[in-house]
């Protein structure tokens, strides 16, 4: 027995048509549905927080041994201990995993061809890739956040071992904390642009490396233009922001800390420009 | 915008006008023209290959055309911001995420419309998986999902609805269904365009016909009309001597194609499909020659048989004018 929409008899169908709001809250809600109700989403956060956190704790656990047993004539690391937290390997794990969601969560449907059955649904095909941007920005900004506190606080417990814990009003660590966790979004919304461009789910993970993870150690910061090459890295931004450089006595041309906020804002803003411009003007 | 029958009524109707794809050098759709209208189901008829999916894709502005256009109740359909209202679809019942459940994915294309929620439970045991709701795409079967499909295609309770070879994969229980209902969606008001290969199944589902044939148009007609175009009945022979017997009909000038057993069922070992002689001169010549026949049955002009010869020698040239 059919159940109609409408409880107005024979149906000529085009009345609901006319009522179709067509509210851009709904298809964030839609993306949410369709992220929530993947079985690999609660394990992939689980697992990336645990071993971002992890790695925190294994470098403030290096830094305790150090601080116990100098190697003589080493000077104690002092101005980098707070920013123990933020180890490059838990932050590269945090990308990787970030951008290949967000590559996953477009090139997942164009390999299923869902995006067909998505498109006949949202023929807005551009307001479908900003929800997802939006779902996607807001899940790992959440995630980052709590691995960012996670990481800094675990590692700052192990470091309260040796007395050399610091809060969170120390210089710099409300900087590093900020950057830590954004960028988890930055990757995720880069990993959508990557896929809205490639759209092969296996080439645009790797694509995703390559860009957010090798072509940064690819460069150096000795000339001008690889320079500013590396500069404009996500990595690299993130390293000037949450690691507290010091960059009095570093060679060549090393980030500034406005041009890395740039950096972060620049990527992700640029990434979902090209992917609403190349899902609405292709065939699905 | 066009109107129809009743006064103040929108027209539902898929309008296609000298619609054209090329892909690269190949041309999938040719100048193509037809009209859908409302209250019958359209059957949508071509061999693999024809263009038939590369349309459907264009009405629904998947695809962008290279000429031409494609409308749904005069507007073309990517302008609509929201689509289950407008049209139902079902292109691939394959294409789904096989990690979701039927609910989650029915769920999230409601949303994405401002669908309530209660309309998947409702689309579910409409198409008879409400008790598969809970469980993951991946596992089901063909048939399964090709009901999963419609589901999603009833969900906005839309006045126009497409198929594309939704019958691919179900049992006889299921195909007797969705026949059903597809007679019972016309019958409510609805335009309903459904594709297939499959020429039997439009004889008992559609009212009138689309037949294409290499991009392009070959016949626009109500099924009967369409069926009474196969102008060479065939004639069903059965023997035990096909080996001696197909010789002499070819001899006679009859066109003979021998039928494995799943063109004719289990037993149809030796069974030939004769056509350009009548069933008489064939009887005759067995007796001549002395050949044991065991079946010999003419077969009246089948909608398949029709659409062969249609797309064997038309395909080059369009009908337009008479035959």
């Amino acid at each position: 027995m059919r159940t109609p929409l409408s409880t107005a008899s024979p149906r000529t169908g085009t009345a609901p048509a006319l009522r179709t709001p067509a509210r851009f809250g709904d298809l964030v809600a839609a993306e949410w549905i369709k992220i929530r109700s993947l079985r690999s989403t609660p394990w992939t956060l689980a697992l990336t927080t645990l071993f971002v956190i992890g790695c925190a704790v294994v470098a403030a656990v290096a830094d305790v041994r150090e601080l116990a047993h100098p190697a003589p004539g080493a000077r104690p690391p002092q101005g980098f201990l707070p920013f123990t937290a933020f180890p490059p390997a838990g932050c590269l794990t945090l990308v990787l995993v970030a951008g290949g969601v967000g590559a996953v969560s477009l090139t997942g449907e164009y390999g299923s061809g869902l995006i067909r059955t998505t498109t006949v649904a949202v023929p807005a095909r551009g307001a479908v890739v900003l929800a997802k941007a939006v779902v996607l920005a807001a899940l790992w900004t959440v995630l980052g956040a709590v691995v960012a506190t996670g990481s800094f606080f675990a590692s700052q417990a192990v470091l309260d071992g040796q007395h050399a814990g610091v809060g969170f009003t120390h210089p710099g660590v409300a900087r590093a904390l900020v950057a830590a966790t954004l960028v988890a979004p930055v990757a995720a919304l880069t990993g959508l642009g990557l896929g809205a461009l490639i759209r092969h789910g296996g080439a645009t993970v790797a694509a995703v490396a390559f860009t957010l993870l090798m072509l940064p150690t690819m460069l150096s910061s000795g000339t001008r233009w690889s320079a500013d090459l590396r500069n404009a890295m996500v990595t690299t931004a993130w390293g000037r922001l949450a690691q507290n450089w010091d960059t009095s006595g570093t060679l060549g041309y090393p980030p500034t800390v406005a041009g890395s906020w740039a950096v972060y804002l620049l990527w992700p803003l640029v990434s979902v420009a090209v992917a609403v411009l190349l899902v609405r003007r292709r065939d699905v | 915008m066009t109107r129809t029958g009743a006064p103040g009524r929108l027209d539902t109707v898929i309008e296609v006008n000298e619609l054209s794809k090329r892909f690269g050098a190949r041309t999938a759709v040719d100048r193509l023209s037809f009209t859908v209208r409302p209250g019958e189901v359209t059957g949508f008829l071509g061999p693999n290959g024809a263009g038939k999916s590369t349309t459907m894709r264009l009405i629904l502005g998947l695809d962008a055309p290279t000429g031409g256009t494609a409308t749904v109740s005069g507007v073309p359909f990517h302008r609509h911001p929201r689509g289950l209202r407008h049209v139902g679809a079902l292109l691939d019942a394959t294409q789904v995420h096989g990690g979701r459940t039927a609910t989650a994915h029915l769920s999230a294309l409601a949303r994405s419309n401002g669908l309530p929620q209660r309309r998947v439970a409702q689309v579910l045991a409409e198409v008879g998986l409400a008790e598969a709701a809970r469980r993951r795409i991946g596992g089901f079967s063909l048939g399964m999902k090709q009901r999963l499909g419609i589901a999603a295609a009833l969900l906005g309770d839309p006045p126009v609805l497409l198929f594309d070879e939704p019958v691919n994969g179900m049992d006889p229980e299921g195909v007797r269904w969705v026949r059903g209902l597809f007679r019972s969606l016309a019958a409510e008001g609805r335009t309903v365009l459904l594709s297939s290969h499959l020429m039997a199944e439009m004889e008992h589902t559609a009212d009138q016909l689309v037949v294409i044939g290499r991009g392009r148009l070959v016949a626009a007609e109500p099924v009967r009309s369409f069926a009474a175009r196969g102008t060479r009945s065939a004639v069903l022979v059965r023997t035990p001597q096909a080996d001696r017997l197909a010789p002499l009909l070819t001899a006679a000038g009859a066109a003979v194609v021998p039928q494995t057993p799943a063109d004719a069922g289990a037993g149809a070992a030796g069974a030939l499909l004769v056509t350009g002689l009548p069933v008489e001169r064939i009887g005759a010549l067995a007796l001549e020659h002395r050949v044991l026949l065991h079946e010999l049955a003419a077969r009246p002009a089948s909608l398949e048989e029709a659409f062969m010869e249609l797309t064997a020698d038309r395909v080059e040239y369009p009908s337009g004018g008479p035959r």
